[in-house]
């Protein structure tokens, strides 16, 4: 059953052998102990499992290992370099935007994939497309700020 | 059947908190085999005389303080300050408020302190973190240490140098005698021997406290400590935590409320390689090195299992269920002769659905047995409480049980009680190795408490001058918090009673309050129109002078009421309410959007006025207001769990919609910041005004009074 899959994670070559049908999110957390992707609903209703794969936002919870097969994934982890933090980092913590904090690493890399893709986006552009990610806190205001921070940002 | 039976009934309350732990009696009354099938080791424990039940939770957090300044205040030799309290942040921004009121006692910035909380092994046991206790209660127990550790070190210096303390100044760690320029260091004098013999005096209570209008660090938005752990996904959770050999774990679940387990075959399980089977009467888990390992092992046994089924209430006759159930009958109005008096009367019953908290992290525990000891990491509110109760299904003493609760991922009241902790505890013991259990979501939203759903009837008179002249209010199953009217109402009977409930109670922000508050809301309105009156009016002229008036006259200037209300826009509508609890005030305003074609009703503005006494932390406070808002969007407007046949309909965030981004109305806030009181906690009552002035908005826009949580506008609505 197990097969050894190569992949890139946070820029670094990886290979894991175990079950391919094994979700990314576990995998992440439980073999390769990258624990800032969080478990928040199993079946890509929250966000708080996103991660980048080849750059675009995926819901881990519901890919399979296999299925990422020689892609680049990027993780809460792999985003800032060197201790250096990626501006969408910055604008969180500029603008307070958290409150328990667990859904914070899944909001980040949805709004790195949407602000990759979409250096300027409009507003409803940013409320449409966050809009799969849950705050159970409701901390959405000082979200939205940290968003429009971001995407200010990203447009100089 | 009348109950859940996984509950025994023992609703604690205390505090006004709902603790309804799930009772554990294993190895209690029978002898127990716990199998673990890898090893082929059995395990066998003793009979031992039933424990005398004991009441689960913590103590109620806050009182005198009788423990030494070394129990919260920690001044190392390199002058480091630990700060050491018992309660938890979940994201409600306590870790940095008690920062601060260390800070500022100690004139340190707040990077000089490190503050640790819920290791029950190392910190005071300050009760739960409910209640919006942590603001009146434990702020002022930190100060008062932190005052007394400043004495004490002043007093050290005043001696050496054989001045007075008052030529002395204390900064950001420094003790500087004005006069000579001479200077100590915290950490110098923590290595004297005279400051570790003063800190284990009692804290006095005497300390000066640094008056409010000399705050330098309280008072100003100081961030979260540990936020970049936070945006880096560095902050371990509990869910985060891992241990060596560490295994998952997994429960089997009944299929619906209260179903016996019949038969289970258990061998496809065993015959999985890595996998450890664990059976103690009905409780049945499976530990694996991998989530999905322990998954397919589950499904494995899950499908072999045969369960009988018992009756159990449906979602949508709860609310006769309920009412016919009140222990000793719903009281009567005894007011008849003001009734019969009355120039207006009305009478109405309002409904508030079960929800629940559903916080981003689902219960969750990691447990470690060592040399008969458990430690536990998971995520609660009531680590003590926890601890107890660990305690108590273990047959442990208490020492024996350490719970460290790192930062956790929201609680709204939903993590009272300890039964992941304890099944993942039985898993460990039985696997003889660490194991992690996290429940999925469908499990927290089926086997996690629930904020009671409310029956609430109320019967009003009105006299000539259109004032109340007498009232009655009886909130059925939900609780007595905030059951009393704010308003002179005349003659007036206000309760609550208790039913049977069918599911698994547990607290909520702001508690039965939200529900009272809604009911009383929107019945003022009734009682508003019955008299011809506009409804702010109609409350002042009900409202003596003081802090509610104050927060709802402020919410109406600033939203304009008056002129608005003027406004007649097709499908637009204003409403308004307010109301106390917890020693902190509210008002809400509320712009409404009418969706007739589908059904919706679209928030479009609230404007809020609250206050808390003298504000701490400004932004922390508006960000808990604004959570508090829309979260109050979801009961208001759309979450209900919808069960039947003793299985929840709706256990999923496909299915039980939250708040989300798209829900979010224009915000308009504003904290009284009255610096003359003392501080009171702000994470609560902020939520409880936002349903009402919605229903009421509805009904000014349609004339359509809507009288359950979540409102939902009728099939058939006027043109």
């Amino acid at each position: 059953m197990d097969q050894t899959i190569n992949f890139m994670l946070n820029g670094q070559p990886k290979t894991v052998t175990t079950d391919p049908a094994r979700r990314l999110l576990e995998v992440l957390r439980e073999d390769l102990d990258l624990t800032g992707t969080k478990y928040g609903c199993g079946e890509s209703e929250c966000g708080a499992c996103t991660v980048l794969v080849d750059g675009a936002a995926v819901r881990s919870c519901v890919r399979s290992l296999g299925s990422v097969a020689g892609k680049k994934i990027t993780t809460i982890e792999g985003l800032s370099l060197d201790g250096k933090l990626h501006p969408v980092q910055e604008a969180f913590l500029a603008e307070q935007a958290y409150q328990c904090g667990y859904c914070i690493p899944g909001m980040i890399l949805g709004l790195v994939s949407l602000l990759e893709r979409k250096p300027v986006p409009s507003d409803d552009e940013i409320l449409s497309r966050m809009d799969g990610h849950l705050c159970r806190c409701c901390g959405y205001p000082n979200i939205v700020k940290a968003i429009r921070h971001a995407a200010a940002q990203a447009r100089r | 059947m009348e109950r859940d039976p996984l509950s025994n009934g023992l609703s604690l309350i205390e505090d006004e908190q709902i603790i309804e732990p799930v009772p554990f009696d294993f190895g209690l009354k029978r002898r127990t085999f716990v199998q673990i099938v890898t090893t082929g080791l059995m395990i066998a424990a003793a009979p031992i005389s039933a424990l005398a039940q004991q009441r689960g939770g913590g103590q109620r957090g806050g009182g005198a303080e009788t423990r030494p300044v070394s129990a919260r205040i920690h001044i190392g030799r390199d002058g480091n300050v630990t700060v050491l309290t018992g309660k938890v942040e979940m994201g409600q921004g306590a870790r940095a408020e008690f920062t601060q009121a260390a800070a500022e006692e100690l004139r340190l910035r707040v990077e000089q302190i490190q503050v640790v909380l819920s290791d029950t092994d190392l910190v005071p046991n300050d009760g739960l973190t409910a209640g919006s206790r942590s603001t009146p209660s434990t702020v002022p127990l930190i100060r008062q240490a932190a005052a007394a550790a400043r004495e004490a070190l002043l007093t050290l210096a005043a001696q050496r140098w054989s001045v007075e303390p008052s030529a002395i100044e204390l900064r950001e760690g420094k003790l500087t005698h004005t006069a000579t320029k001479r200077t100590l260091t915290f950490g110098e004098l923590a290595q004297s021997e005279e400051l570790p013999k003063a800190s284990e005096q009692p804290a006095p209570t005497d300390a000066k406290l640094t008056a409010t209008r000399d705050w330098k660090i309280m008072g100003n938005s100081v961030l979260r400590p540990n936020a970049r752990d936070l945006v880096t996904g560095a902050h371990r959770y509990a869910s985060d935590i891992k241990r060596p050999g560490m295994l998952r774990g997994k429960i089997l679940r009944p299929p619906s409320y209260g179903a016996k387990l019949v038969s289970v075959d258990l061998a496809p399980a065993k015959e999985m390689k890595d996998v450890i089977v664990v059976r103690d009467g009905d409780f049945i888990g499976v530990c694996a090195p991998t989530t999905h390992l322990a998954q397919l092992a589950l499904e494995a046994i899950a499908k072999t299992a045969k369960w009988e089924s018992v009756p159990h209430p449906a979602s949508k006759d709860v609310y006769d269920y309920l009412r016919e159930r009140v222990s000793g009958g719903v009281p009567k109005n005894e007011f008849a002769d003001e009734l019969a008096a009355a120039k207006h009367k009305l009478r109405a019953t309002y409904h508030t659905a079960y929800i629940q908290h559903a916080p981003m992290e689902t219960r969750v525990a990691v447990a470690e047995w060592q040399d008969g000891k458990l430690t536990v990491w998971t995520g609660t509110q009531n680590p003590f409480g926890y601890r107890s109760e660990l305690a108590r299904a273990f047959r442990l003493s208490e020492d024996k049980v350490r719970v460290i609760v790192p930062d956790t991922g929201g609680g709204f009241g939903g993590k009272h009680t300890g039964e992941a902790a304890i099944e993942t505890a039985r898993l460990a013991q039985a696997a003889g190795k660490p194991v992690s259990l996290k429940w999925t979501r469908e499990e927290e939203f089926t086997w996690a408490s629930f904020r009671p759903a409310a029956v609430m009837d109320a019967e009003a008179s009105l006299d000539e001058n259109g004032k109340l002249s007498s009232w009655y209010f009886i909130n059925i199953n939900a609780g007595g918090s905030a059951v009393d009217a704010p308003y002179r109402t005349g003659k007036k009977n206000n309760r609550s009673v208790n039913s049977q409930p069918p599911l698994r109670h547990g607290s909520y922000r702001a508690l039965a309050s939200t529900a009272n508050n809604f009911a009383r809301e929107c019945f003022m309105d009734e009682l508003a129109n019955a008299a011809g009156a506009d409804p702010l009016e109609f409350r002042l002229a009900h409202l003596d002078s003081g802090r509610l008036r104050d927060v709802l006259e402020a919410a109406a200037k600033r939203f304009n009421w008056t002129e608005r209300v003027k406004q007649k826009t097709r499908n637009r509508g204003f409403g308004l309410a307010c109301g106390t609890e917890k020693g902190s005030y509210v008002a809400a305003c509320a712009e409404v959007e009418i969706d007739r074609e589908r059904k919706r009703i679209i928030p479009r503005r609230v404007c809020q006025a609250y206050e808390c006494g003298a504000i701490i932390n400004p932004d922390n406070l508006r960000a808990q207001v604004e959570g508090c808002i829309l979260m109050g969007l979801g009961p208001a407007l759309r979450e209900a769990m919808q069960f039947e046949n003793g299985r929840m309909q709706n256990a999923s965030f496909g299915d039980y919609e939250v708040p989300r981004f798209t829900d979010l109305p224009e915000l308009d806030i504003h904290l009284l910041n009255r610096t003359d009181l003392d501080s009171v906690g702000g994470s609560e009552t902020p939520i409880i005004a936002v349903a009402p002035a919605i229903g009421n908005a509805v009904f000014q826009a349609t004339g359509v009074r809507l009288r359950e949580m979540p409102l939902r506008l009728p099939e058939k609505m006027p043109s």
